[in-house]
């Protein structure tokens, strides 16, 4: 039985500054209106290209014709990069804002997490604090009392309740805001990947939950980047791209698909001055990465091989102090390790111009699979990013090494350690 | 939970378990729509907010809810000075701080809920962009938390009025059973304006600035600092035009024995600020599901 329909879900956006010329545009689309023709403005928008600078107009879908619906007690996996309208439709769904086209079937109370804590004030204490998030997110005020110990003994702040909420930590304000979250008993759950924020064991707490409330057979919609959880959680996918929703299947082909989409030619040579997705200030930029085996270019290796990079950055100014950190990350987007100049004691002098950086990584011991790496440049303080981008490189590590004596599975490990055995009785 | 579910098939007798749907989010919306059982639905929310606002506004302050009070006497003392001892307008032989403080207590309320409910969207935009719940509720509560803030103020004006009805200075009139009529009044068309410049303001941020200039013009063309009877005929039957006009006279005329305006005003008035206040919830209801795309 389908409790979600999703019909022909369409959402225009305008690009540009808001209020700019939208005098003009309602009387033209009253105009239209009145005369009973359709919006002038939903024929011109387009898809929503995030990577083409080169769109002509100022409007545009950031999701177009979504169809697609929902069983009951099933966990739907929302997978895409950003900007592929995953948060557009999860508002849709909540009735934070409404679609331009299309219908949208709902059956049962939709409880919706896009954060946690929405609406805490910080002059109110914790009790206060934990009716009044409570009835937000569509509690009655009985309900919420006879919830109440076990929301307060769940986030574990029993002794600070009738403290002003601006006295606690940032950690036990996230911890009381999902704790209220988590006592609502919604039929239908959507949860945005925001929850991932916290620490180790917090992000634990928060997928136990959710693991409990589809096991009580509630339907839970969930959007994340982390592929290991969405794994983890879900039965079924679908793939949004530039607002299409271009494949749905069971979970763990939707997240192949997505996956083998994002993975890079053969080429061994990096363009990142031509990378879109980036942060930062954009003072110096990375502009090229070659990966290099034995002095060959070439990104695959076996186990014990060295890897040699050549990172290129740019700046049109002068600054005097540069931090270079690689993320190094696992097929499925999930950080390995942040490998910064310093922790080698390498100092970058001031920089200027063009500069071209050598790193070399001796005897690789990582399990047989794809790699990908983010690069970021800032203050060696890290106060100010000069540029971020992330998964724009990837190498791969290939079975067959002489040294490794038996079959590694991928799924099976990370790093391939060989301490010294011996047998001492 | 139990009592939750009995109490939503109650209220909406289709459940999950018929074939039915709960919600229906389409693009098209209907023209008129009042959601009025939707709201009754979140009353407790209501109710919290205006919980929140009422203590969460003098949280660390010395005088606490002191303030409640001395706002309006300070203002009464202002404009005794100003417009009573130096610009000497009329207060129709009433004592002053009595013809000021009525004024001001009842042009405050009005001019707080408007203001305030006028900044809706702006004001809880990041609320709004994370958790749906029909946002009426938020200018209900501040209209709520400010009609109880009155009623504080109009205690404290009832003890200072007995001050001078004890001396024989003052004595109430029958009028004074309209009192819950002006109430409804300035309550409908506080929240109703306040509703509608809210919804304009979501895509023309120029009303924001329009509204703080505006509601002071406003009260200068509103009997506040001086009666209506130190006018004359044509201007007077002018003046009843604004809906406010009635609710002032009639207040002081209940309490002080000033003349009364005629009853007509006053139908008109009620007329006006239920219509202002309908049609500021259907327009603030079809502004409410895409305000987020233009905020």
């Amino acid at each position: 039985m389908h409790v979600i329909e999703v019909e022909n879900i369409s959402k225009l956006y305008k690009l540009g500054q808001v209020g700019t010329g939208s005098l003009s545009h309602d009387i033209n689309r009253w105009w239209h209106k009145i005369r009973g023709k359709e919006d002038p403005y939903l024929k011109i928008g387009q898809v929503n290209k995030r990577d083409d600078n080169t769109m002509a107009s100022d409007y545009v879908w950031a999701l177009k014709d979504i169809n697609f619906s929902v069983k009951e007690g099933e966990v739907l996996g929302i997978i895409g990069r950003n900007g592929a309208g995953k948060s557009t439709l999860l508002k849709l769904l909540s009735k934070i804002t409404a679609p331009t086209t299309g219908e949208i079937r709902i059956k049962g109370r939709v409880g919706a997490l896009l954060e946690v804590g929405t609406g805490f004030h910080p002059e109110l204490t914790g009790r206060e604090n934990i009716f009044l998030n409570g009835s937000i997110l569509g509690m009655t005020k009985s309900e919420i009392k006879s919830k109440f110990d076990e929301i307060v003994d769940f986030a574990g702040v029993a002794k600070y309740v009738d403290t002003p909420v601006k006295r606690y930590s940032s950690g036990m304000i996230v911890r009381l805001g999902f704790a209220v979250a988590a006592h609502l008993e919604p039929e239908i759950l959507i949860v945005d990947e925001v929850l991932a924020v916290g620490d180790a064991d917090f992000q634990e707490k928060c997928i136990n939950k959710m693991n409990s409330v589809s096991k009580q057979g509630r339907t839970v919609l969930f959007v994340s980047h982390n592929m290991t959880s969405v794994m983890q959680l879900c039965s079924r996918g679908i793939l949004l791209e530039n607002g299409l929703l271009t494949y749905q299947n069971d979970i763990r082909s939707v997240i192949d698909t997505y996956l083998k989409k994002n993975t890079f030619g053969a080429e061994s040579s990096f363009d990142l001055a031509a990378f879109n997705s980036r942060t930062g200030s954009g003072r110096i930029k990375f502009t090229k990465l070659e990966i290099f085996n034995q002095h060959k270019p070439d990104k695959n290796f076996l186990i014990g091989d060295d890897m040699i990079l050549h990172l290129t950055l740019e700046s049109k100014y002068e600054i005097p102090g540069v931090a270079i950190a690689i993320q190094l990350y696992d097929r499925n987007e999930q950080i390995l390790s942040n490998i910064e100049n310093i922790d080698s004691d390498f100092i970058i002098p001031p920089f200027y111009g063009t500069k071209t950086f050598e790193i070399s990584f001796k005897n690789l011991n990582f399990y047989p699979n794809t790699y990908k790496f983010g690069f970021w440049a800032g203050t060696p303080d890290g106060s100010e990013t000069y540029d971020y981008i992330k998964f724009c490189a990837d190498f791969n590590i290939l079975s067959g090494s002489a040294r490794v004596k038996r079959n590694l599975r991928p799924e099976k490990g990370i790093v391939y350690i060989t301490p010294s055995w011996k047998q001492i009785n | 939970m139990e009592k939750r579910e009995e109490e939503e098939k109650k209220i909406n007798p289709i459940m999950p378990d018929n074939n039915r749907w709960t919600t229906i989010i389409s693009a098209k919306q209907k023209a008129i729509r009042l959601n009025l059982k939707e709201i009754y639905r979140y009353k407790d929310l209501i109710l919290l907010l205006t919980r929140r606002d009422i203590v969460a506004m003098y949280k660390q302050t010395i005088l606490g809810p002191v303030w409640f009070v001395l706002q309006p006497l300070l203002t009464t003392i202002t404009f005794t000075l100003i417009f009573g001892k130096i610009a000497k307008l009329s207060t129709d032989n009433t004592p002053p701080i009595l013809f000021y403080l009525s004024g001001v207590i009842v042009w405050n309320y009005f001019s707080e809920t408007l203001i305030k409910t006028s900044n809706t969207f702006i004001a809880n935009a990041n609320l709004f962009g994370k958790v749906y719940f029909p946002r009426l509720v938020v200018p209900l509560s501040i209209s709520l938390s400010n009609l109880l803030t009155f009623f504080v103020q109009f205690v404290f004006f009832l003890i200072i009025y007995l001050y001078y009805a004890y001396r024989g200075n003052v004595s109430p009139g029958y009028y004074i059973i309209y009192i819950p009529v002006l109430l409804i009044i300035m309550s409908a068309l506080g929240l109703g304006m306040g509703v509608i410049i809210s919804a304009l303001t979501t895509k023309y941020r120029d009303m924001r600035f329009l509204i703080t200039f505006g509601v002071q013009l406003f009260m200068f063309l509103s009997p506040v600092v001086y009666p209506l009877s130190s006018m004359n005929q044509q201007a007077q039957k002018l003046m009843l035009l604004n809906p406010m006009a009635p609710v002032l006279e009639f207040f002081k005329c209940a309490f002080l024995q000033t003349p009364a305006p005629p009853l007509y005003s006053l139908v008109y008035s009620l007329f006006f600020s239920i219509l202002t206040l309908l049609s500021g919830i259907i327009i603030f209801n079809k502004v409410e599901k895409n305000f987020m795309d233009t905020v």
